[in-house]
């Protein structure tokens, strides 16, 4: 069953066409990545999902909920997380608090006014996201500053605020975008992982080849806006329209 | 008929005050990322070089003059003005008589050299800080501004008259076939109005027909490409601070027969030119002008007796209450650009 | 205790035994002495000194955690002290409900006015509070002083006159404000050999409800609620991609410290059953922000620090004139004397605000964490030293806090 149905997506930014009827169904507990040169409509198809961007026609389905018009934090509690190209985290807040937060979220949801609570006695929570800091082995940094912390690191605790709020979608935006290989291995081993553990749809955006080829179940490729082919990567890597359109130039 | 178009009149002149504030404000904005809350301080420097360039051409010195005597008999004290004995008494007085207008010369070395000293010496280094640190240091900046003023010029305020020649007033309606007597019209407004037009013309001018307006006005619409260009941004701010205090301080210079300066009508114009800028769209120089313009007349609208009978003080709340209006319906500003100060 | 970790149960301790003994503390010179100029023992002072630690208090829940920089927090100062006087005036001269009225009164006005604000960041924010509280006081000066309906009474300031209603008045209470019966006025004097020292019902009214809203400030910055906010201030798009609202985050925030200053502003009219417009002028505003960033912004205690340190010295610099100043410089040569005193002249007496100028800018330019960065900067260095000293290697590099 697709978990996530885009049908008919078009979306224009002035006289630019930057989608043209995207139809793409992402089937539950799989592993579908989205690839395409540059200028294809990755990032533009990405943002239509979360809320960020409202697309012109079509619709988006996420477990047969429409997600069109939603802010992006209804988005989130409806079960989609996303980890952005450069990591998106709480910088000045602890490693701890930032993996209190999303633990929060999920249990309280999008507001709560719990001003006269104490974090400390919130055993639940705490012992959650402790649980959460050992699974992405990043315990021994739980009182570091956020932004102190290596790219990597960075990665790591992003992937494991999305994680700690079960989603039942994880988008990832290039999530290796200017990384040394080591830590694109590192990444990608963290995502196999995760893929083998647990009960959790990803989608993923990438350039990298490397990564998508180790990753993804199945493949969409995206050309000038538009769907190209849809297929498992076996074939993907076969398809001359691919070799043409995209692996040509990159591929070596 | 002739009745709003007085009221529209009359609202050229605040207008124009505002307008060539937010003009400066913006090109701050637009070029350095900073806000500048001493924007309001230099409008009121500006105003205070015209002061002092009068009391400068008012130094005298003091004769007997044997020819006429006093009630007791004595010898009568005559003050003549050094500009009087140096010139002569005619072209003296007409010196004199001309100081505002004057003060123009005297004020843009001033301006640049005081906007050149603000940017090198304390705006530069917020350039990287969060906008609050630039807003709060500025802030601290106007206090003492206006502080130093007020302990040399004192808190009243000072008349600055304008050239006898310009002052009185004109029957426009006549030149436009209204009945004598309905448009009667100060020739100083009139002339600030001409004066604030050409500013702004020369402002733009600059920005367009220019090399170097070329660069800053793509510096404004993106700063990072401009520096990556290798072109030196950093000379040019420093020098678009100076046109901008320049800017506002001439502003000043000729709006002191309007209204006497004081050393807080920096600050009471700066949060109307704030919200100015606001109304017209943050980062756009035609959307300052244009929303200066707008709420000047309105105010001048809202200033009849008719308004103020129907709701009492309306004057002095119509400019935020259309602010408020204007962001809640249009969040951008009349003319806003969209990405320019979003997160 | 009361739900507080040891660090901030003992830092409670400590702001409550400061505020108990500030009588004390604050009148360290004996009477009639030379020095006795620097006491701040006086009932009014040290009302301000709370009052106003109030007022930053709260403006540090906003600014400090949330990092949305308000402009017009004044307004809601006066409207506080307006509410206040009003209860005096239809009630009685009791605080309880004054104070309570303009608590409640600021909460739904910041709430109106934070509403629309809100609907913008970063520095448009900033004008737009400003605006509105612009327009509060254009309101509050003239709009609404209008014989027809006079609500604040204009440039005279709003007052209790003798023809007021105050239907609960009763015959015995006291003609100005008072906490049941107790008048606000009320002041012991203890004198203890040269020295002598003051204690004033009012202060005491204002410093437990310090200590009570200090107490609750904590609370928020340790809460759940606390840290969401933190998270506005570092990162609003990863808070939102959380499934976070930030809206009404920021807008809670915005409300309690709107109320924080309400409470500020009904305490000044309890002190003296007065409102004016001139409270909500922007400089006010700007006075609050300058107290909270130089006590430290989003610190527990920076905020009382900034408060009590600028009223303290608004206070010494005012006071100081030049004769003050050639007694204290009478030792130089006399040439240097009249020197010395030109120089500082323009800085002191009505050249208050110079130096205030002067204050803020210095802060935001060398300390932008404020006293208690200060301090804490000046705390490492004398430990380093001491570990030199010690002939330590120095290789552990000591935490921030």
């Amino acid at each position: 069953m697709a978990i996530l149905r885009v049908k008919d997506v078009s979306k224009r930014f002035g006289g630019l066409k930057a989608l043209t009827d995207v139809n793409l169904n992402v089937e539950e507990n799989s592993v579908h990545a989205i690839i395409g040169p540059n200028g294809a409509g990755k990032s533009t198809l990405l943002n239509c999902l979360v809320g960020k961007l409202m697309p012109d026609t079509g619709s988006v389905l996420f477990n047969n909920n429409s997600v069109l018009g939603l802010e992006p934090f209804q988005i989130n509690q409806m079960g989609i997380s996303r980890v952005f190209q450069t990591p998106e985290i709480f910088g000045e807040l602890t490693v701890m608090e930032n993996m209190l937060i999303p633990i929060f979220a999920m249990r309280d949801g999008a507001f709560r006014m719990h001003a006269y609570e104490t974090i400390a006695n919130e055993r639940e929570v705490v012992e959650q996201a402790e649980a959460m800091l050992e699974e992405m082995n990043m315990a021994d940094k739980r009182e570091m500053n956020a932004a102190s912390l290596s790219r990597g690191d960075k990665r790591r605790l992003e992937i494991g605020m999305c994680l700690s709020q079960n989603p039942r979608l994880l988008l990832l935006d290039e999530p290796t975008a200017g990384m040394a290989r080591a830590d694109t291995n590192n990444t990608i081993d963290l995502l196999k992982q995760i893929k083998d553990e647990r009960d959790i749809t990803i989608a993923i955006i990438e350039h990298d080849m490397h990564v998508v080829f180790s990753l993804a179940e199945r493949i969409t490729v995206l050309a000038q806006g538009t769907p190209l082919v849809e297929d498992t990567p076996e074939n993907i890597r076969g398809n001359p329209k691919v070799r043409e359109a995209y692996l040509g130039e990159t591929a070596a | 008929m002739d009745a709003i178009l007085l009221q529209i009149l009359n609202g050229l002149d605040k207008g124009s005050a505002y307008a060539l504030i937010a003009l400066g404000l913006t090109l701050i904005f637009g070029t350095l990322g900073v806000v500048n809350f001493a924007h309001g301080a230099l409008f009121m420097i500006g105003a205070f070089c015209a002061v002092t360039l009068q009391k400068l051409l008012n130094l005298s010195f003091e004769t007997l003059d044997e020819t006429q005597k006093d009630f007791l008999g004595n010898p009568l004290k005559v003050e003549t003005p050094y500009v009087e004995y140096w010139f002569g008494p005619e072209v003296g007085a007409t010196i004199i008589d001309w100081s505002v207008p004057l003060a123009i010369l005297f004020a843009i070395p001033v301006m640049l050299v005081v906007g050149y000293v603000m940017e090198r010496g304390l705006i530069k280094h917020f350039y990287k800080r969060p906008h609050a640190d630039q807003i709060l240091v500025t802030f601290g900046l106007a206090i003492v501004l206006q502080e130093i003023v007020k302990y040399f010029f004192g808190a009243n305020p000072i008349q600055t008259p304008p050239p006898d020649a310009l002052s009185g007033s004109v029957d426009l309606g006549t030149m436009v076939g209204f009945d004598p007597n309905a448009i009667i019209y100060p020739i100083w407004r009139l002339v600030y109005f001409g004066f604030a037009v050409g500013i702004i013309g020369a402002v733009f001018s600059f920005l367009q027909f220019t090399t170097f307006g070329m660069v800053v006005r793509a510096g404004m619409a993106d700063r990072e490409t401009v520096g990556l260009l290798g072109i030196n941004i950093d000379r040019r701010f420093t020098i678009m601070f100076g046109i901008a205090a320049a800017v506002a301080g001439l502003a000043g210079v000729m709006y002191g027969p309007l209204n006497p300066p004081n050393y807080h009508m920096g600050m009471d114009f700066l949060v109307l030119s704030f919200v100015v800028v606001v109304v017209g769209g943050m980062g756009s120089l035609p959307g300052a002008v244009l929303a200066g313009f707008l709420l000047g007349i309105l105010e001048s609208f809202a200033s009849t007796t008719w308004a103020t009978t129907t709701i009492p003080g309306i004057n002095q709340i119509i400019i935020y209450l259309v602010a408020i209006i204007v962001l809640l319906t249009r969040p951008r500003g009349l003319m806003g650009r969209k990405g320019v100060m979003e997160e | 205790m009361l739900g507080l970790n040891k660090k901030d149960t003992s830092l409670l301790i400590v702001v409550a035994l400061l505020t108990l003994f500030a009588p004390f503390i604050l009148n360290p010179f004996p009477e009639g002495s030379a020095m006795a100029q620097f006491n701040a023992g006086y009932p009014d002072l040290m009302q301000r000194f709370v009052i106003f630690g109030i007022f930053a208090i709260g403006f540090n829940i906003l600014f400090g955690l949330t990092g949305y920089l308000s402009f017009g927090h004044a307004a809601f100062l006066g409207v506080g002290s307006y509410s206040a006087v009003w209860m005096f005036k239809l009630l009685s001269y009791n605080v309880i409900p004054a104070i309570a009225l303009s608590v409640v009164v600021a909460g739904l006005f910041s709430l109106l006015i934070g509403f629309v604000s809100l609907r913008r960041s970063g520095i448009y924010f900033s004008i737009l509070t400003l605006a509105f509280a612009q327009m509060s006081f254009a309101l509050a000066y003239s709009v609404l002083s209008n014989p027809k309906f006079n609500l604040t009474n204009g440039e005279t300031g709003l007052q209790v006159y003798a023809d007021d209603p105050q239907i609960l008045q009763g015959a015995n209470s006291p003609d100005l404000p008072h906490l049941f019966g107790l008048p606000m006025r009320a002041t012991y004097t203890m004198d203890v050999g040269a020295w002598s020292f003051d204690f004033n019902a009012g202060y005491y009214l204002c410093a437990v409800i310090m200590m009570v809203v200090f107490y609750l400030a904590i609370r928020i910055f340790r809460s759940p609620f606390g840290m969401m906010l933190r998270a506005v201030k570092s990162n609003q798009q990863r808070m939102n991609y959380t499934g976070l609202n930030s809206k009404p985050y920021t807008l809670a925030a915005f409300v309690i410290s709107g109320m924080y200053a309400g409470l500020a502003g009904g305490l000044m009219a309890a002190m003296d059953p007065l409102a004016g417009a001139e409270r909500m002028q922007w400089t006010a505003s700007g006075e609050v922000v300058l107290m909270t960033i130089l006590g430290g912004t989003g610190t527990l205690i920076g905020p009382v620090l900034g408060a009590g340190f600028i009223k303290y010295f608004e206070n010494i610099f005012s006071k100081i004139n030049d004769n003050v100043l050639h007694s204290w410089f009478a030792f130089l040569p006399d040439g240097m004397e009249d020197a010395v005193v030109f120089l500082i002249h323009p800085f002191i007496g009505k050249g208050w605000h110079l130096t205030l100028g002067i204050l803020f800018m210095l802060v935001v330019i060398y300390l932008p964490g404020g006293l208690v960065e200060g301090g804490q900067r000046l705390l490492k260095r004398l430990k380093r030293k001491k570990t030199d000293a010690d002939d330590a290697p120095s290789g552990k590099t000591e935490p921030a806090e």
